[in-house]
């Protein structure tokens, strides 16, 4: 099985030196890139591939690139981002892939900016990620060096400066357009679509943001081309994915697999089953903000269209495994106190509604419910819905809500009627 | 009074920039790693150095939770409350951490040695529960440890 994206990881070491990663092949696809490709002809080949964006989103990563204005009419500079702002709760795979080789993700944004013929890029890292940071500013120096970035990159005229921005928490910086508005030195509140950023973006500059995954599949794409990382997969969807499970299983931990295995292996081969004396209730199969799956889906594939299917979201792809010691009601009120807090306020619905669910939730959970309290929620779970928020922020907060009521309202029924929570000795907060 | 080192630094910034007012957020994290926190003061020196009004500077301030607008400890200790720390009983790591320190989240314990907050996510979800001293990560963190954990920060 091969695994491109973590085959020169190895957490047991000291990531690659850019001695070490071009003895393994690394900066050949770039050199390919600039020399044998026109940008146009490297949108094409990632476009083909079927790369489907690894933030959550899963829009085809080339398609996104070709909204891009090229020629001698575009504005300049045109600005290239990786989004490193991992803050969706349950999601630990970026930080993989940012500790174990940040020459891959660096050698995959400079494809991508030759792509589009970006002049400036940015790599937008959580203040969290302290290694991560040491780690890029020395492979970011060592590229310099080498004449990787900076001024008529391989002798072909073209240039590009690579910044790394470490962030000062709020999850809202991980949105697109509030990530811009961030590095634009403003609050992070989301902007309204359209204007797209491709067209009117990093100061009103042409500009494409990509996940950290996205960009570590690009060097093997084009070095490898489309046909072969479509056949990496198990379903349409192109490549391998990096999957993770946390919560009580046996072995909790991160592994590039086939994009489209199925549920149950995940759980029970990679992440070896529930740990003793659990049992599976539900599964958030990409993060706090996708709908909750249950032991029904167990053989449903783990790709873009057959989670949406099942009526979920592959999300981040790295999955959090409710167990039956632990409260559903607890579980969703403390996601619910996550998104309340993170709301960035700019839109009512978000700002005002999120904090309700979270006082219901809290009410219900202490025993305090009344019958009509999950009426209130349903309610939310349309308001808060598609189609009414600037962002997908409130959106992603009803997904696990919207779920947990259809799956385990016998469990919210329970609360309400004996009064207290039958899990109990759960602190709450 | 910004220092010379700190108008060097923001000086540094400004240049990336197409214009002054975008280096804000990195004014503000440089004040802050040279003085612990943002006071109303600092707030005031940015915004006349970037050209910007105190409020305007206060309103980026006040929306990131990593700029510390209160004084806080020595040392800053950020406890995981998401949902993989919540599943692997974040709670009892909190309640253990509010005896020792005798302080609860929010707080800063009266010899200055620690201020105690939640973050969301740090992004270790299989090596849960976490937490963060300063810039230090610990993951899979147990109620036994704790001691020995804190003797690390005087």
């Amino acid at each position: 099985m091969e695994r491109p994206l973590t085959q020169h990881i190895d957490l047991r070491r000291p990531a690659f030196t850019l001695k070490e990663y071009e003895q393994a092949g690394g900066y050949a696809a770039l050199k390919k890139a600039v020399k044998e490709l026109t940008p146009k002809e490297v949108q094409q080949v990632v476009q083909d591939s079927n790369l489907k964006g690894r933030g959550g989103a899963g829009f085809n990563t080339g398609l996104k690139w070709s909204f891009v204005p090229m020629g001698d009419e575009a504005r300049h500079p045109k600005y290239l981002i990786a989004n490193a702002d991992e803050m969706e709760p349950g999601t630990f795979k970026d930080r993989l892939l940012l500790e174990g080789n940040p020459h891959q993700l660096i050698e995959g944004m400079i494809i991508a900016a030759y792509a589009i013929q970006a002049d400036i890029s940015y790599i937008f890292l959580r203040w969290a990620y302290k290694k991560a940071a040491h780690l890029i500013r020395k492979a970011l120096a060592e590229a310099y060096e080498a004449g990787y970035l900076g001024e008529n990159i391989l002798g072909s005229g073209w240039g590009l400066q690579m910044h790394l921005h470490t962030g000062v928490g709020r999850y809202m910086c991980g949105e697109e357009t509030a990530l811009l508005n961030a590095l634009e030195g403003k609050r992070a509140t989301p902007r309204s679509k359209p204007p797209f950023p491709q067209v009117s973006g990093l100061f009103g500059k042409p500009t494409v943001v990509n996940n950290v995954e996205t960009f570590c599949c690009i060097p093997h794409i084009v070095s490898n081309g489309a046909e072969w990382f479509k056949g990496l997969s198990k379903s349409e969807d192109g490549g391998t994915k990096i999957y993770g499970v946390s919560g009580k299983v046996k072995r909790p931990g991160a592994w590039e697999l086939p994009m489209g295995i199925t549920m149950r292996e995940l759980l029970e081969e990679h992440a070896g089953g529930m740990a003793n004396g659990y049992q599976l209730r539900g599964v958030l199969p990409g993060g706090a903000s996708t709908d909750f799956l249950t032991t029904e889906h167990m053989d449903i594939k783990l790709d873009f269209k057959s989670v949406a299917a099942a009526g979920s979201r592959l999300g981040t792809g790295t999955m959090i495994v409710m167990d039956d010691a632990t409260c559903p009601v607890g579980f969703v009120h403390n996601l619910q106190h996550f998104f309340a807090q993170e709301s960035c306020g700019w839109c009512t619905p978000c700002r005002e509604g999120l904090p309700w669910v979270e006082k219901i939730l809290l009410s219900i959970e202490k025993g305090e419910g009344r019958e009509e309290d999950l009426d209130i929620l349903s309610l939310h779970t349309k308001m808060l819905g598609p189609g009414n928020t600037y962002c997908a922020l409130a959106t992603g907060a009803m997904e696990p809500l919207q779920s947990a009521l259809k799956y385990f309202r016998e469990d919210f029924e329970r609360h309400i009627h004996e009064k207290s929570c039958p899990w109990n000795g759960h602190e709450h907060r | 009074m910004l220092t010379q080192e700190e108008i060097n630094a923001i000086d540094h910034e400004v240049k990336l920039l197409p214009h002054k007012k975008a280096a804000v957020i990195e004014a503000l994290k440089i004040v802050q790693k040279e003085r612990g926190w943002v006071s109303d003061a600092s707030i005031s020196e940015v915004a006349e150095y970037l050209d910007m009004s105190p409020a305007e500077v206060d309103s980026v301030a006040t929306f990131y939770n990593l700029i510390f607008r209160k004084q806080v400890g020595r040392h800053v200790i950020l406890l995981c409350d998401s949902i993989s720390c919540y599943v692997m009983k974040y709670q009892e790591i909190y309640v253990a951490l509010q005896q020792k320190l005798q302080i609860q989240f929010g707080e800063t314990t009266t010899d200055q040695r620690f201020t105690l907050l939640p973050n969301a996510c740090l992004g270790c979800c299989d090596h849960a529960p976490a937490l963060m001293i300063d810039d230090d990560l610990y993951t899979d963190v147990t109620i036994e440890q704790l001691d020995e954990l804190l003797k690390k920060y005087s």
